[in-house]
Order: structure tokens, then C-alpha cells, then sequence
């Protein structure tokens, strides 16, 4: 009987909801004043802010089990060890791949592109081959490409979008040939939130034998991710746009191709013998992981993806498209305000130019009035170049920001407006 | 004055709202691109010098309301200067708007720059500020150039 209350109990916890006040207060940072303002952080696609619940994970990762791992046979060293191992575990678990090995910790999400393009890259790609990029990908998924084409002779090929920003898949179908041998895209764009269908991308790539990496980073704390229904062959993220710290990212990838795949870089942890005669390099993850990791990183990461866990990617998502609709009403009414990205499945930001006023006078303006907004080409100058803008604003949202910040944001935009008329 | 006003003062937004000496020379003697990639500016000083001196100097480009203004007021500071004239004044403005806020301005020797002195708060947006004068320098000391500022 008394079993039966406590589950009961937990239950009516859970029901609870989401609860947008209540989740504000494990943010610190949102409790502090910038230029005596509240602070209002729309700059999220940028980096994320993070839980007490993650800070204090590093705070008593440093006080209680700061060790190298992987080696020592002393107590720190394997409770360091088990902590950056169980970290991996809810990585695997949280993007669902299907072995832990399959997670290799990085820098983040464009030393993982780096990885790939650089180890599976310069092993598979010879003169004649293509690769086949977007044209709304970050500059992280351009250059990694652009290198180990000119290294190996292989063609870059990109899909264009239109005006709204969507991706044009008749140019993808009859770009996609037997020569496509990697495909690498995008999942939600950082400078206009557009959602792109990978589950159909993957498969029409998988039909010519390509294979495909999926660039997470804007989509990883917005969407669940199941990596085996999408079935695509790397997936990277970093760490620190999901809550976590900065410093440390993953990179997902089949384990067969990972194990078909030399090392990115040599060092300690990632071999099994050395003699100078001959190394012998470790098995998975570690073949990837050379040097003593960013442990601390990792463990941190867990702890924000638990957080995230807590309250759901489901309601995430929902809240942030409330947010999403709420504040492209309201910008769409400013007559002066022109939406850069109208695609019909977007993330929670907006991007957005006004007439006749450069974004980083709009950015500084902003600034003054504690709302922190993204001015700029975005790290994605060819989307700008679609465009015909040299920049734009973005105001991106987290589930920790509220109607009234959104409110806030639009009051000082029109009084910004007003001062340059 | 909020230092945000300072920053944004009527001068300036009138000078970004109808910039002068805005367009090209067709008998310019020196010209020269400037670029700054972090916020995608971009401005093109024609300068066309006689006997030594400044006779007339235009500009184009986009770019934020600080860098277009900088360069519009550049523009009708400049005319009858010899360019080791030209060379100081930029290094007198250079010297004050990377100089401490508190520090008092010498508003007689800088005449209408003055008016960005309100910039020293902002030190994000100096490069706003200098992009004009960067590229102006650049023209004066080598013939078509491009420059790039970062």
C-alpha cells in the first residue's frame, strides 16, 4: 500500500507542466542586470545559458573528483573515469545510437565536421567524386569541405534554397548521382531557422550510396533526435547550445564506419602499444579521442542533457514554437521589419532587417535596453549573399525567455525605428 | 545625455540619413576599398589631389550608421588640406577615439569629429568610426588598394 502512494505521488509531480517562471530560476545568469535592465538574452542560436544544475555538476566535478581519467588505478582517477564514461552513456542514450562507442567527444560541432571531412573525407574521396553541401550551411560545413576537396580532387556541389529559405529539392534530386559520395547537411539553419527534411535528404543520398552528416548543432536543443530513424551515418553537435559547457561537442557516427576510419590525431589515450617500429591504435572511442579529454566538458554535458531530459524536448519544442508565432506576429506588423527565412517548418528564431537601419546599429541599441540579439552575416555568408543583405538581426529563443521579454523587444525596436526616421 | 544619445547624436543620424559627397569621381587620383568582414562594411574613397592638397573627395558604400556618417563628415572635413594635414587629423581622431572615456576632448582641434567622441564608450564600434579614415589613408599611401579591417 505505501508503495502505491509514493508512486501516486510521483505522478502528480510529473503532471506538474512546464512552467516557464519556475525554470527561470535555475538560470543565474538570468537574474542579473545588464545596463540596469533586466537582461533579456535572444541570442541563444549562438550559445545557450546554463542550469545551476550543470554548474554545480562542474563546481563538484573540480572539488570532489578532478583526475585524469581512462588511466590512474587511485580512487579519483576511476570515479573521474566512470563519471565521463556514464556522460557518453547519456549522450548514446539521449540521440539513441546504439552503442556507446559510437559517441566520440570533440570540441565541438566543427572539430567533428573536421573529423569526419579530414579522416572519412581524404580516405574515400578521390578526383571525380562530389560532395554535396547547402547553400544555407554554416561556414563550418563549407570549409572542412572545401579543403579536403582541393586535397583530393573531389567536387563540391550545393543545393540551393528559395526565397523562403526552403531548400530546393528537384535541384537536390537531379544534383544526387552515383559520383555523390558524401552528403552534408544542415538540420535546422542558425540564420533562419528553416527545418530541413534530413529524413528524406538521408534517403535519397543512402539510394546512391552516399553518405550523410547531419550538422545538430541548431537542432540538438530543439527536436528529439533519434539517430537510428534517421539512419544517418554522422550526426554532430556542440555542447554548449544545449545548455552545456563550451569546449566540448559529439560526434556520432556508425560504428562500422567509424571503425573503417583512420585516426584524426595521434597522441596519448587513443592507442593501445607504441614502439617506434609500430602503433598499434585503440579501439572505439578512444582511437578518436587522442590527449586527455575535456573532461569536465563532458560531464557537464550530461548534466544539461538530464536537465533537458527533465522537462522534455516535446515541450521544448512546443513552448518555443509559441514563442516562435508570437514574435513573428508581432515584428510582422512593424510595416518597416522585413522576415529574412519564411520557411513553413521553422526553429525559434527570427531573423530580420529593417529599412534603412545596419543590424548593428539596431544590436548596440538593443544592448543598451538589456536585450542581447545577434548582429551579423551569422557565420552563413552565402545565405546572406541570397539575400542581397550584408547582415541581418536574429533574435533567437530558449525555453527560459517569455512573451513579456518578447513584448519588451518590440517596444524598443519601434523606439529604434522612431530615432531614425 | 545617455551615452547611448551620444553615441547616436542628430549629426550623425542626419549625416547616415543623407550622406554627403556620396557617389564617385570620375577624376579621382587616389582611390582605395575598405572592408570590414565582421559586419559585412564596405566603403570607397575617390580622392583627388592637386598641388599637394585636397580637392575633392567622395565615397561610397553600406555599411551602419556610425561608419556611413564617419565617412559622409570625413568627406567635408577634408577639402584644402595638404595630406600631411589630412595624415594628422585622422591620427588626433584615432588618438581620441581609442582613448579613456573620462579623458577630456580637445573639441577646437577636432572640430566637427567631435561629435564621435560618444564612440570611445562603444569599443565594439570604433572600427565603425575609422573604417572611412583607414581607407582614405590606405589611398593616400598606395593607388588602388583594397583594404580589409578587422
Amino acid at each position: 500500500m505505501e508503495t502505491q502512494t509514493k508512486e501516486l505521488k510521483f505522478e502528480v509531480k510529473k503532471k506538474k507542466g512546464f512552467d516557464v517562471y519556475t525554470i527561470r530560476n535555475d538560470f543565474p545568469i538570468l537574474q542579473r542586470l545588464v545596463h540596469n535592465k533586466p537582461l533579456i538574452y535572444f541570442d541563444n542560436a549562438a550559445t545557450t545559458h546554463k542550469p545551476k544544475q550543470v554548474i554545480e555538476t562542474i563546481v563538484n566535478y573540480y572539488s570532489n573528483l578532478n583526475s585524469n581519467i581512462h588511466r590512474g588505478v587511485h580512487y579519483l582517477s576511476q570515479a573521474a573515469t566512470s563519471e565521463f564514461e556514464c556522460a557518453r552513456n547519456i549522450v548514446k542514450s539521449f540521440i539513441n545510437a546504439r552503442y556507446d562507442e559510437e559517441i566520440i567527444f570533440t570540441r565541438g560541432a566543427t572539430e567533428a565536421i573536421n573529423l569526419v571531412a579530414s579522416s572519412y573525407g581524404l580516405t574515400n574521396l578521390k578526383e571525380g567524386d562530389e560532395v554535396l553541401i547547402t547553400e544555407m550551411e554554416h561556414h563550418s560545413n563549407i570549409v572542412p569541405w572545401q579543403i579536403i576537396c582541393e586535397r583530393t580532387g573531389a567536387k563540391l556541389k550545393v543545393v540551393p534554397m528559395d526565397d523562403n529559405g526552403e531548400l530546393i529539392l528537384e535541384v537536390f534530386e537531379k544534383l544526387l548521382s552515383l559520383r555523390t559520395k558524401i552528403v552534408s547537411v544542415v538540420h535546422i539553419s542558425n540564420s533562419l531557422g528553416t527545418i530541413n527534411p534530413v529524413e528524406y535528404i538521408i534517403k535519397r543520398a543512402h539510394d546512391v550510396g552516399a553518405v550523410v552528416l547531419i550538422d545538430g548543432s541548431q537542432s540538438i536543443q530543439h527536436l528529439p533526435i533519434d539517430v537510428q530513424v534517421l539512419d544517418c551515418d554522422f550526426f554532430v553537435f556542440s555542447g554548449h547550445k544545449i545548455y552545456g559547457p563550451t569546449g566540448i561537442g559529439v560526434l556520432y557516427g556508425k560504428k562500422e564506419l567509424l571503425e573503417s576510419m583512420p585516426p584524426y590525431q595521434g597522441g596519448g589515450d587513443m592507442i593501445l602499444s607504441v614502439s617506434f617500429e609500430k602503433t598499434i591504435y585503440n579501439v572505439l572511442p578512444h582511437k578518436f579521442e587522442a590527449g586527455t579529454p575535456h573532461i569536465e566538458g563532458a560531464i557537464g554535458l550530461g548534466s544539461a542533457i538530464r536537465y533537458v531530459q527533465n522537462i522534455g524536448l516535446d515541450e521544448i519544442f512546443g513552448y518555443e514554437t509559441k514563442l516562435l508565432s508570437y514574435a513573428t506576429g508581432l515584428l510582422n506588423e512593424i510595416p518597416e521589419i522585413r522576415i529574412i527565412g519564411k520557411a513553413k517548418n521553422k526553429a525559434s528564431l527570427v531573423s530580420f532587417v529593417i529599412e534603412n537601419i545596419h543590424p548593428h546599429d539596431i544590436g548596440t541599441l538593443l544592448d543598451r535596453d538589456g536585450i542581447a540579439i545577434r548582429t551579423g552575416h551569422h557565420c552563413t555568408e552565402p545565405v546572406m549573399r541570397h539575400y542581397g543583405v550584408p547582415a541581418t538581426s536574429r533574435a533567437s529563443f530558449a525555453f527560459y525567455n517569455t512573451m513579456e521579454e518578447i513584448d519588451q523587444f518590440v517596444i524598443s525596436l519601434k523606439k529604434i525605428i522612431k530615432k531614425f526616421k | 545625455m545617455d551615452e547611448v544619445d551620444l553615441l547616436y547624436q542628430e549629426v550623425i543620424l542626419d549625416h547616415n540619413k543623407n550622406p554627403r559627397n556620396f557617389g564617385e569621381l570620375d577624376d579621382a587620383t587616389h582611390q582605395a576599398v575598405g572592408h570590414n568582414p565582421l559586419c559585412g562594411d564596405h566603403v570607397e574613397i575617390f580622392l583627388k589631389v592637386n598641388d599637394g592638397k585636397v580637392e575633392d573627395v567622395k565615397f561610397k558604400g553600406v555599411g551602419c550608421a556610425i561608419s556611413k556618417a564617419s565617412a559622409s563628415i570625413m568627406t567635408t572635413v577634408l577639402k584644402g588640406k595638404t595630406l600631411d594635414e589630412v595624415k594628422d587629423l585622422f591620427q588626433r581622431f584615432h588618438n581620441v577615439l581609442t582613448s579613456k572615456a573620462e579623458e577630456p576632448v580637445n573639441t577646437e582641434e577636432l572640430g566637427k569629429l567631435a561629435v564621435f567622441a560618444g564612440v570611445r564608450e562603444f569599443p565594439v564600434r570604433v572600427k565603425c568610426a575609422t573604417l572611412a579614415w583607414h581607407t582614405l589613408i590606405e589611398a593616400i599611401e598606395k593607388k588602388n588598394s583594397v583594404l580589409t579591417v578587422e
